[in-house]
């Protein structure tokens, strides 16, 4: 007989990985079950914007959390703090630019509007032809692609195990047990959080779970080393640009554009046809851009629910196990939503409320 | 709506030979390559500077590949560099008009090799160039790589290149062969079916004998000496697993280096579009899986030629012409093709023997990570040592997502060309993992490094397709 772990894990990227850590301070016997490997999905791909005038205004709360705790991690996992703008390049955006910050701003975001003579002042390459832009001190990046190796010491640190390149093909309950059935065995657990991201609405089914997740397949670049262009994070007014440029002088461009592929198909492609205006509005926001050589376009999948909001909560009529994805904006809110999610599986009431997937679930057979 | 029947990626052999077949049949052909010319890194074209150099049998094979290319009908696109591709299938290109995309139901990719490379301590001083590029310098530019060459590494490209050069007037200070004699000898009953090219070889052999050169067989460079350029090199023996052993090394004098352990197939294009792929070793590595006429698990999608497995020039126009032949019958057109492509089928089998025998020959055994020191640079666009990467292995890295991932190895303009197989073997000494468990890099466009400016070309802000804003 396999050993009994208290907490059973599957998704080893950020929300599942900060949720054992919670747990297994808390004293549970965790694991961690992993199809590839530790942060190798979105977690590991995004481009690793830490920006809240990006961030839904009924999430700012926990995107703030989220800011600071990836400010603790700092270098392990490249924190930069370097404010960031937000472009508005016509009358339209403007107005849009305008209407969202101020409902950002009474969220708790410190966002300013600024002007563009202040825009040109504050970054002297980017194009003249801003009409409106908004500020935020709080706003940078941190390297999405040391998600993994991050999350890997701090869960040897308190003695959660790992189990990498280890998909799960059917889960059963036994004896007020959950058994995972592995290529290399089974995994046994007293509680079990899907926190899986894209590959929710697959493993929920293997609860009889009825999940209501797509997956959106969002697309990034990243350019050679050049001369430095811009120090802040560069955005636009309707959200579809992320550009900064690292210390090593490559520049991310992202904004979720879309690719092709889903979850299902295994994997994601990049789409010509999307890349080109991401590309695009790029250069237009940088012209001195123009010379740098793109190296690599990529892929990968942001889960969602319709309303765009969290699952996270207790699994609608199944005890002991829990779902937790679909974070809009889930790499800087991730570390959060996890932490509090890895106190609710402890019997503990969050710091703030979590969002209960009760809203869609209809269909909940006992397993 | 398609512009072609079929596109080619490559003019080589392979691809040359598939568009001739594919328009003998009626198709409509498009072939798309880098170079300035038809005819591959084998056949490759002497730049037109080099009107006065001696032509040899290579060069006559490839202008009379390039003539009857050229009087076949297909449409090359020379100068055009493949950066995106999507299935059905899109090509996207950049060349010196701007940028092309072009469509066609079926794609043969024919996109050659690309060499293995293996770290030793100096390999990136300048002065050290790729046994694979030390050939494109002699063949279309007609310049040695030096005046005293170390010729070193693996595999039959090392008596072609140095041949090659003592032909051109230049000096082979020495050969070093990694494999020991006997490797060769294992390999004579595969060569022995192609006596006309064992005789080749042994005419490279005979000229490197006759001028002199020393050939150390189951040694390996153990260091590139110099500051500005190279000065000297230390060579010591390897035991048969490539592990250097003992203390018998010598330095010997040299300004130049050309250093390469054998071609791996080039397979971004399959990878890209989501082909399966095996491994390989005695094809030089991973490979597209395909049926017998070279269908990928992409319907449409056709190899061909040494991306396909290496083995070797003769091999690769039957193979063009036998994928050529699939391309047709899926497509419903040209009748009853079985019996010929039965024939090519068998020819392609049997010359395929003596290259891929060249290929194993060229092949390093697991062992061979010992060659490459702590302090050596394995990934040089990052300027990552061994000693880095293994630290990061150590830390958990296990596949080489994660080694990118952690430490940005083949994150630069190379893509992993260069280091991938440092890189992978390097896990695999750490792990025990053979090559094939340590598994593929994954493929991005674009495909080569794109200036920003190449890729979206003029536009108008107004025109841009900018969806609905994500929800507040």
């Amino acid at each position: 007989m396999s050993a009994l772990y208290d907490l059973a894990v599957i998704g080893g990227g950020i929300l599942g990985s900060a949720a054992a850590c919670r747990a297994a301070e808390g004293g549970m016997r965790t694991i961690v079950v992993e199809q590839q490997t530790l942060g190798s999905g979105a977690s590991g791909v995004n481009a690793g914007t830490l920006s809240l005038q990006i961030k839904r205004v009924k999430l700012m709360p926990y995107a703030i959390k989220g800011h600071e705790l990836w400010e603790r991690a700092g270098e392990r996992v490249g924190f930069h703090k370097t404010g960031g703008i937000t472009l508005a390049f016509n009358q339209r955006e403007a107005e849009l630019l305008h209407e969202r910050m101020a409902l950002k701003r009474e969220a708790g975001a410190p966002i300013e509007l600024i002007t563009p003579a202040r825009v040109a002042e504050l970054e002297p390459n980017l194009s003249r032809q801003v009409v409106a832009a908004s500020w935020c001190a709080e706003d940078g990046y941190a390297n999405a692609s040391l998600s993994g190796a991050y999350y890997r010491t701090l869960l040897d640190t308190v003695g959660v195990d790992i189990r990498e390149r280890t998909p799960v093909t059917a889960i059963d309950r036994s004896g007020g047990a959950f058994e995972l059935a592995t290529p290399t065995g089974t995994i046994r657990a007293t509680r079990l959080l899907l926190a899986c991201g894209a590959w929710l609405k697959a493993a929920g089914a293997l609860l009889g779970l009825d999940l209501p997740v797509r997956a959106r397949v969002n697309t990034v670049s990243v350019t050679e080393r050049g001369p430095a262009l811009v120090g802040t994070v560069i955005g636009h007014a309707t959200g579809l640009l992320t550009l900064k440029q690292k210390p090593n002088g490559s520049v991310l461009i992202g904004g979720g554009w879309q690719g092709t592929g889903s979850p299902d198909e295994g994997r994601s492609w990049v789409d010509p046809t999307t890349l080109l205006p991401n590309l695009r509005l790029a250069m237009f926001a940088v012209p001195g851009l123009d010379r740098f050589r793109v190296v690599r376009s990529w892929t990968g999948f942001e889960a969602n629910v319709p309303d765009f909001y969290p699952l996270a909560g207790a699994a609608p009529g199944i005890d002991n196990a829990f779902l937790l994805g679909c974070v809009r904006g889930g790499y800087t809110i991730g570390p959060y939503i996890g932490t509090l999610m890895g106190d609710l599986i402890l019997g503990h009431e969050p710091e703030l409320p979590l969002f209960d997937p009760g809203r869609f679930v209809t269909t909940a057979a006992a397993a | 709506m398609s512009d072609y029947d079929l596109i080619v990626l490559g003019a080589g052999p392979a691809g040359a030979a598939a568009a001739i077949k594919a328009r003998s049949l009626g198709l409509s052909v498009a072939v798309i390559d880098e170079a300035p010319a038809a005819g591959g890194q084998v056949y490759r074209a002497p730049s037109p500077a080099l009107t006065a150099t001696q032509p040899d049998a290579d060069r006559e094979k490839g202008d009379a590949l390039r003539a009857k290319l050229a009087a076949s009908g297909a449409v090359l696109y020379a100068n055009h560099r493949v950066w995106s591709l999507t299935s059905g299938f899109s090509v996207i290109a950049i060349g010196p008009d701007g940028p092309l995309t072009l469509e066609a139901p079926s794609l043969i990719v024919a996109a050659g090799a690309i060499e293995r490379h293996i770290p030793v301590t100096g390999w990136t001083l300048p002065g050290v160039i790729g046994l694979a590029g030390a050939t494109v310098l002699l063949k279309a530019h007609g310049v040695l790589p030096g005046r005293r060459v170390v010729v070193a590494g693996s595999g039959p490209l090392l008596l072609l290149v140095a041949s090659k050069i003592v032909a051109a007037g230049g000096e082979v200070a020495a050969v070093v062969d990694a494999a020991p004699h006997t490797g060769w000898l294992a390999r004579a009953g595969a060569m022995l079916a192609r006596p006309d090219l064992m005789a080749k070889g042994a005419g490279w052999l005979l000229a490197l004998l006759k001028a002199r050169v020393p050939i150390h067989s189951g040694a390996a460079i153990r260091t590139i000496h110099g500051t500005d350029g190279v000065e000297a090199v230390t060579i010591g023996p390897v035991d048969r697993d490539w592990r250097p052993v003992g203390d018998a090394e010598r330095t010997i004098a040299a300004d130049a280096v050309c250093l390469g352990f054998g071609l791996l197939p080039a397979t971004e294009v399959t990878r890209l579009l989501g082909a399966e792929h095996r491994y390989e070793p005695e094809l030089g590595g991973w490979v597209p899986a395909v049926d017998a006429s070279l269908q990928t698990s992409v319907p449409g999608l056709f190899v061909a030629g040494d991306g396909a497995g290496v083995r070797g020039a003769d091999a690769a126009p039957l193979s063009g012409e036998l994928a050529a032949l699939g391309v047709i019958s899926r497509l419903g057109r040209g009748g009853d093709l079985a019996r010929e492509a039965t024939k090519i089928a068998t020819d392609w089998h049997r010359s395929s023997r003596f290259g891929a025998a060249m290929s194993a020959l060229a092949m390093p055994p697991p062992g061979a990570a010992a060659m490459i020191a702590a302090e050596t640079t394995v990934c040089r666009c990052e300027g990552l040592s061994r000693a880095k990467l293994d630290a990061a292995i150590a830390a958990g890295a296990r596949t080489l997502a994660d080694l990118k991932a952690t430490t940005r190895c083949g994150m630069g303009p190379c893509g992993g060309r260069v280091c991938g197989e440092a890189a992978a073997m390097l896990i695999g000494a750490a792990t025990g993992w053979d090559r094939a468990t340590v598994g593929q890099p994954s493929a991005r466009p674009p495909l080569r490094p794109v200036p920003l400016a190449a890729i979206t070309g003029a536009f108008d802000y107004d025109n841009l397709p900018i969806p609905a804003p994500a929800p507040l």
